[in-house]
C-alpha cells in the first residue's frame, strides 16, 4: 500500500484538525478532545500494526518507500522503513494511546491544547523514524522540541520553567552542531538521501569531525554522561505522560541516530571513537546507578536508571558486532515498555497523593495489591531479571561488549548489580512494610482505566521476555545489513587486521 | 527636444512607471488629505491601493534587465523581487496602523503618505545603478523615516527617537556621501558598471578602498549592523509600534537589497576587501543581537536586538559571495519580513487603561485570555528562533548552506551557537505568555484587519515547509540577475 507511511505519520494531525474545528470550550469540548485523540492514536497504532503485518522481514533495504520532490536539489520528501526503524514506529504508536488514557483525568486544565500537543508530537516522532532524507529527519527531530517544551512548561510541576528551558536549550545546542554537519555532508556528497549517504565514503579526516558533530546531538538526546543533566529535571517536572514519551521514545532517537547515521556513515570514526564511547557508557552505567541509589524522588530515581540503561545501549552499539547491536535495539524497545510503565506507576500513586517523595510512601501492598504486583513486574524488568524483556537486551549488549572489550563488559556488569540494588530498595521502601503513614490510610487500588493502561505493558514486558522471535525477526536482516555495510567501508580494518 | 530624445524619454518613463505611479498617487492622496482632513482612513486605504497598483506595475511593466535614464537606473529580476517585498511590507505597515493610530489619537493623513513616500525612496534605492541615484533614493527614504519616528509629536520618547535617528542618520549619510565622492574621485565615474570596469581593469586603488569602507559603513547603518546599530533600540522603543514594524520590515529590506547590489555590482572586483568587512559586521551583529536582547525587559527593545541579530544572519549569505548566497539572503529577508510583521501585530494587542504597554511581563497569561493570538505569537517566536519545521528554520538553512559551501565553517558555527543563545529570549516571551500566572487581560482583541494580517503571517510561517519551492525558485531567479 503506497502512502502508508505518510498516513501513519500524519494521521494524528487529522485529530488536531477535528479538535480545532469541533471542540467547543467547556467540559464537553474537553471530553470530545480526549475521545478524538484516543481514537486518532488508536487508529495510528492499528495502521502501524498493519505495516508490521505487511512488512517483508526477509528483505534487506527499505520498504514502503515514498519519494517526492520537495525542497529542490536532492532534498526530497523521502520516507521508508527497515527492520531498525519499524519497531520504533510501532513502539511510538503503541505508547501514545496509553499516554492519552493515563492523562484522562489527571489533566484538567487546557485539555484541548494538551491533546493537540501530544498529537503533533506523535507526528513528529514517527516522522523521525520514517524519514529517509537527512534534512527531513532533522526537521522532525528538532520540531519535537516545540510540543515537548510546552508540555513540560504548561502542565509540569513546580520547577517546570527551569526544566523546560534546560531541556530545550541543551537539546538545541546539540542539534545545531549536527545541522552544520548535515550541511557539510550535503556539500561534500552532493546528496541528502540517507540511503545514498550510507553508501558514500567520507574521507577519514572529515569523518572525525562529522562524527563528533552528530555525537553532540545524539549524546544529549540519549542522554550520555556527562550531558545527561537535563533529563532528571525534565522527567521530574513533566506530567506523567510527558515523562513516558521522554523515556519511551525521545531517548531512543539518540540510539536510533547512532545506529542509522553515525555507525554506517562514519564507520572509521566510530571505530576510532569507540573507546571513548565505551568509557562514557561505563561511567553512565556505574556512576548514574550510584546516583540513582541516593535519590529521594521516585521519578528522579527512574530517570537516573534510564541514563544507566541507555549506557548499555551505547555500549552495545559501539561493540559493532551482531550481539551488541541486536541487544542494543532490543534494550531500547524493552526500555520503552519498562521505563514508560515505571513512570505510569509513579503517576498512579502521584495522582492519589500528589507527592513523589519516597519517604511519603511505604506499605502500599496492604491497600494496593494490584499496584504492588504490577510495579513488581516492572521493577524486575528494570533489574533485568530473566523472563522480562529487560534481561534480553542487557545480556546481549554485555555479550557483545565482552567480545569487543572485556574490561568494559566486566565493569558494566557491576551496573546490573547496582540496578538490582536501587530498584529493589525503591520497591521495598514504597511497597513493602507496614502501612504506617496516616495519609496513606485511605489510598485506593488501581482503577479499571489504570489497569487498561498498564495491562498491555505488563503483557509486552513478559511476552518479549520469554519470546524474542517477533522482534529479532523484524530487526535481524536490517542489523546484519548495517553491519555488513560498515565492514565493507571500514578502511582502518584493512590496515590493522583484527586479532 | 528632438524626436529621438523624446522617444528615449518615454521608454525611460515606461521602465520607471512604478516609481512614477507611486509619486503621482502619493501626491494626489496628499491633496485629498489636505482637503478632506477627516477622511484619514480613506487616505490610508487609498495608499494601500496605490501600493497594490504599483506592485502590479512592478511585476508587469518590464521583463529581463532594462536600463533607464542613461543607465543610472536598472530594473532587473532582482530589483523586481526586492520591490515587491518592500511594497508588501509597506502595505502591511499601513494597514496595521489604522487601529493603533485611532487608539492613540494620532490619526493624521500624513502617516500613510509618509510611508508611501519612504517606499518611493526605497524603490529608487533598489533600482539605483549610479551613486547619485543611490544617494537620492536613500535620502528620500530617510527623511520620511525621520518624520515617522517622531510621529507621536507630543510624546517625549517619540520625538527623542526622531531626533536621535535624524542626527545619527545624517552622520551616516554624510559618511556614505564622502565615500561616494572618494570612489568617484579615484574611478572617475559614478555609474556602477563604470566603477566595476575600472576596478577590474586597474585593481582597487587605495582611495577607492577607503571610499568603499565609508560607503559600506553608511549602508551598515541603514541595515543596523553592529557597530552601526546604536540608534536601533532607541528608535524602536520610542517610535509608535506600527512605525517600528515598518522600520523593521521595509527599509531594512531595501537597504539590504542596495547593499547586495553595491557589493556584487560596482565592487564585485573588490570582493576580498569588502568580504572582511561583511564577515565582521555579520559576526558582531549575531553576537550582540543574541547577548544584548537577553537583558531587555521592554519588548520593543528586545525586538530591536532581535532584528540586529537577524541582519547578522542575512549578512552570512553575503559572505558566501555566491549566487546561492544571494538567493539565501533574499529568502531570509522574505521570511524575516513576514515573521516580523506578524510579531509586531501581536505587540499591538498590548493595551491596558487606554495606553500601550511594552514590558515582556505584561504579556503574562495571554495564552488564557486570547488563545489564538498567543499561539500565533508563539509560532512566530519559534520561527524567529529558527526551530523547524517553521519558516525561520529554512531562512537560516539557505544562508548557512551557502556559507558551508564557501567553506566558511566558523561563520556557520558562530551563527548556530548565537541562534541557540537567541532562542533563550524568544523562549522567555513564550514562557511569560504560557507558563506564568495570568495578569489582567488586555483591553480588547485585535481588529479585523490586524487579525487577518496576523493569521496570514502565522499561516505562512507554519505552512512554508509544505511548499517551499515557489519562493526558493523566485529568489534564485532574482539572485541570478546579479551575476551576469
Amino acid at each position: 500500500m503506497t502512502g502508508l507511511l505518510s498516513l501513519i505519520t500524519f494521521f494524528p494531525l487529522l485529530g488536531v484538525a477535528i479538535i480545532l474545528l469541533f471542540a467547543r470550550t467547556g467540559k464537553q469540548g474537553d471530553q470530545l478532545a480526549r475521545q478524538t485523540t484516543l481514537f486518532a492514536t488508536l487508529v495510528t497504532f492499528a495502521l502501524a500494526l498493519y505495516a508490521w503485518a505487511t512488512f517483508d522481514e526477509t528483505k534487506a533495504g527499505f520498504q514502503f518507500i515514498e519519494d517526492f520532490a520537495w525542497m529542490g536539489g536532492t532534498i526530497r520528501y523521502h520516507l521508508g522503513v527497515d527492520g531498525i526503524s519499524l519497531p520504533f514506529i510501532i513502539l511510538t504508536a503503541f505508547l501514545m494511546p496509553l499516554c492519552i488514557l493515563a492523562s484522562w483525568t489527571s489533566i484538567e486544565t487546557r485539555v484541548k491544547e494538551y491533546m493537540i500537543a501530544f498529537l503533533v508530537l506523535e507526528t513528529l516522532m514517527i516522522g523521525v523514524f520514517a524519514a529517509l532524507d537527512i534534512v527531513l529527519f532533522y526537521i522532525f527531530f528538532e520540531g519535537g522540541l516545540i510540543p515537548m517544551f510546552l508540555i513540560i512548561g504548561i502542565w509540569g510541576g513546580a520547577r517546570r520553567v527551569y526544566a523546560s528551558f534546560k531541556f530545550f536549550l541543551y537539546t538545541l545546542l546539540g542539534s545545531v552542531l549536527m545541522l552544520v554537519a548535515i550541511m557539510a555532508m550535503y556539500m561534500t556528497a552532493g546528496t541528502t538521501d540517507i540511503v545514498a549517504l550510507m553508501a558514500y565514503e567520507f574521507p577519514i579526516s572529515m569523518q572525525y569531525l562529522l562524527f563528533l558533530a552528530f555525537f553532540a546531538s545524539f549524546a544529549v538526546k540519549m542522554p550520555m554522561w556527562p550531558v545527561h543533566t537535563w533529563l532528571p529535571d525534565a522527567h521530574v517536572e513533566a506530567p506523567t505522560a510527558g515523562s513516558v514519551i521522554l523515556a519511551g521514545i525521545l531517548l531512543k532517537m539518540g540510539g536510533y541516530g547512532f545506529l542509522r547515521f553515525s555507525l554506517p556513515m562514519f564507520p572509521d570514526a566510530s571505530v576510532y571513537f569507540a573507546p571513548m564511547i565505551f568509557g562514557l557508557s561505563v561511567i553512565a552505567i556505574v556512576y548514574t546507578s550510584l546516583v540513582a541509589l541516593m535519590q529521594e524522588d521516585i521519578k528522579k530515581l527512574i530517570a537516573y536508571s534510564s541514563v544507566a540503561h541507555m549506557g548499555f545501549v551505547t555500549m552495545g552499539l559501539f561493540a559493532l558486532n551482531r550481539q551488541g547491536v541486536d541487544g542494543a535495539v532490543y534494550q531500547m524497545i524493552s526500555h520503552g515498555f519498562i521505563s514508560s510503565a515505571l513512570f505510569l506507576c509513579v503517576g498512579v500513586i502521584y495522582d492519589r497523593m500528589h507527592t513523589r517523595e519516597i519517604k511519603a510512601y511505604g506499605g502500599l501492598v496492604n491497600r494496593m495489591p494490584i499496584f504492588a504486583a504490577v510495579f513488581m513486574v516492572f521493577t524486575m524488568g528494570n533489574v533485568g531479571l530473566p523472563g522480562t524483556s529487560g534481561f534480553v537486551g542487557e545480556f546481549l549488549t554485555l555479550v557483545g561488549a565482552y567480545k569487543a572489550n572485556t574490561t568494559v563488559a566486566i565493569i558494566a556488569t557491576l551496573g546490573v548489580i547496582l540496578s538490582a540494588a536501587y530498584a529493589l530498595w525503591l520497591y521495598r521502601r514504597v511497597v513493602f512494610g507496614e502501612l504506617e503513614k496516616k495519609s496513606l490510610a485511605g489510598i485506593e487500588d488501581m482503577n479499571l482505566r489504570e489497569i487498561v493502561v498498564l495491562g498491555p505493558l505488563v503483557a509486552a514486558t513478559l511476552f518479549f521476555g520469554f519470546y524474542t522471535k517477533p522482534i529479532f525477526d523484524m530487526t535481524s536482516t536490517a542489523v546484519q545489513a548495517t553491519l555488513d555495510g560498515i565492514d565493507g567501508k571500514l578502511k582502518t580494518a584493512e590496515a590493522e587486521p583484527a586479532p | 527636444m528632438n524626436p529621438a530624445d523624446t522617444a528615449q524619454f518615454s521608454t525611460d518613463l515606461a521602465v520607471t512607471m512604478p516609481e512614477v505611479a507611486l509619486a503621482v498617487g502619493a501626491m494626489l492622496l496628499l491633496l485629498i488629505g489636505v482637503f478632506a482632513e477627516k477622511r484619514t482612513t480613506l487616505v490610508t486605504w487609498g495608499c494601500v491601493l496605490v501600493l497594490a497598483v504599483v506592485a502590479v506595475l512592478v511585476a508587469t511593466t518590464s521583463e529581463g534587465t532594462v536600463l533607464a535614464f542613461g543607465g543610472t537606473m536598472i530594473v532587473d529580476p532582482f530589483a523586481r523581487f526586492a520591490k515587491l517585498l518592500v511594497l508588501a511590507g509597506s502595505g502591511a505597515a499601513m494597514l496595521m496602523s489604522i487601529d493603533y493610530l485611532k487608539d492613540e489619537k494620532l490619526t493624521r493623513f500624513e502617516y500613510p503618505l509618509l510611508v508611501a513616500l519612504a517606499t518611493l525612496g526605497m524603490l529608487t534605492m533598489i533600482s539605483a545603478n549610479d551613486l547619485i541615484v543611490l544617494y537620492v533614493g536613500l535620502e528620500l527614504q530617510s527623511l520620511a523615516l525621520y518624520v515617522l519616528a517622531s510621529f507621536a509629536r507630543d510624546n517625549q520618547r517619540s520625538t527623542e527617537a526622531g531626533l536621535k535617528y535624524f542626527v545619527l542618520g545624517a552622520l551616516s549619510s554624510g559618511m556614505l556621501l564622502y565615500g561616494a565622492s572618494l570612489v568617484y574621485g579615484f574611478t572617475g565615474t559614478t555609474t556602477f558598471p563604470g566603477i566595476a570596469q575600472v576596478i577590474t581593469e586597474d585593481g582597487v586603488a587605495t582611495g577607492t578602498m577607503i571610499g568603499l569602507v565609508f560607503v559600506l559603513a553608511g549602508l551598515a547603518f541603514k541595515v543596523s549592523a553592529v557597530p552601526f546599530h546604536m540608534w536601533t533600540p532607541d528608535v524602536y522603543e520610542g517610535s509608535p509600534t506600527p512605525v517600528t514594524a515598518f522600520f523593521a520590515a521595509a527599509p531594512k529590506i531595501a537597504a539590504m537589497a542596495l547593499f547586495l547590489r553595491v557589493v556584487f555590482g560596482p565592487f564585485a572586483g573588490a570582493e576580498p576587501q569588502w568580504m572582511q568587512i561583511v564577515v565582521f559586521l555579520s559576526i558582531a551583529s549575531m553576537i550582540l543581537g543574541a547577548l544584548a536582547a537577553i537583558g531587555q525587559s521592554n519588548i520593543k527593545r528586545l525586538m530591536a536586538y532581535s532584528s540586529i541579530g537577524h541582519m547578522g544572519y542575512a549578512l552570512i549569505g553575503f559572505a558566501a559571495g555566491s549566487e546561492q548566497g544571494v538567493a539565501g539572503v533574499l529568502i531570509y529577508l522574505v521570511i524575516y519580513m513576514i515573521t516580523t510583521i506578524g510579531a509586531f501585530i501581536c505587540l499591538l494587542i498590548m493595551r491596558r487603561n487606554g495606553k500601550a504597554v511594552e514590558n515582556v511581563e505584561d504579556l503574562a497569561g495571554l495564552s488564557q485570555h486570547d488563545k489564538t493570538t498567543a499561539y500565533l505569537f508563539a509560532i512566530i517566536l519559534f520561527s524567529l528562533a529558527g526551530i523547524p519545521p517553521l519558516a525561520g528554520f529554512f531562512g537560516k538553512w539557505f544562508v548557512f548552506l551557502a556559507a558551508i559551501d564557501a567553506k566558511l565553517y566558523y561563520l556557520a558555527i558562530i551563527g548556530f551557537i548565537t541562534s541557540v543563545v537567541g532562542a533563550f529570549y524568544y523562549l522567555r516571551i513564550i514562557k511569560v505568555m504560557f507558563f506564568d500566572k495570568p495578569a489582567a487581560p488586555f483591553e480588547k482583541p485585535l481588529g479585523n484587519v490586524n487579525a487577518a494580517l496576523l493569521a496570514g503571517s502565522g499561516a505562512f510561517v507554519a505552512l512554508f515547509v509544505v511548499l517551499p519551492m515557489p519562493l526558493v525558485d523566485a529568489a534564485s531567479a532574482a539572485a541570478k540577475s546579479l551575476f551576469p
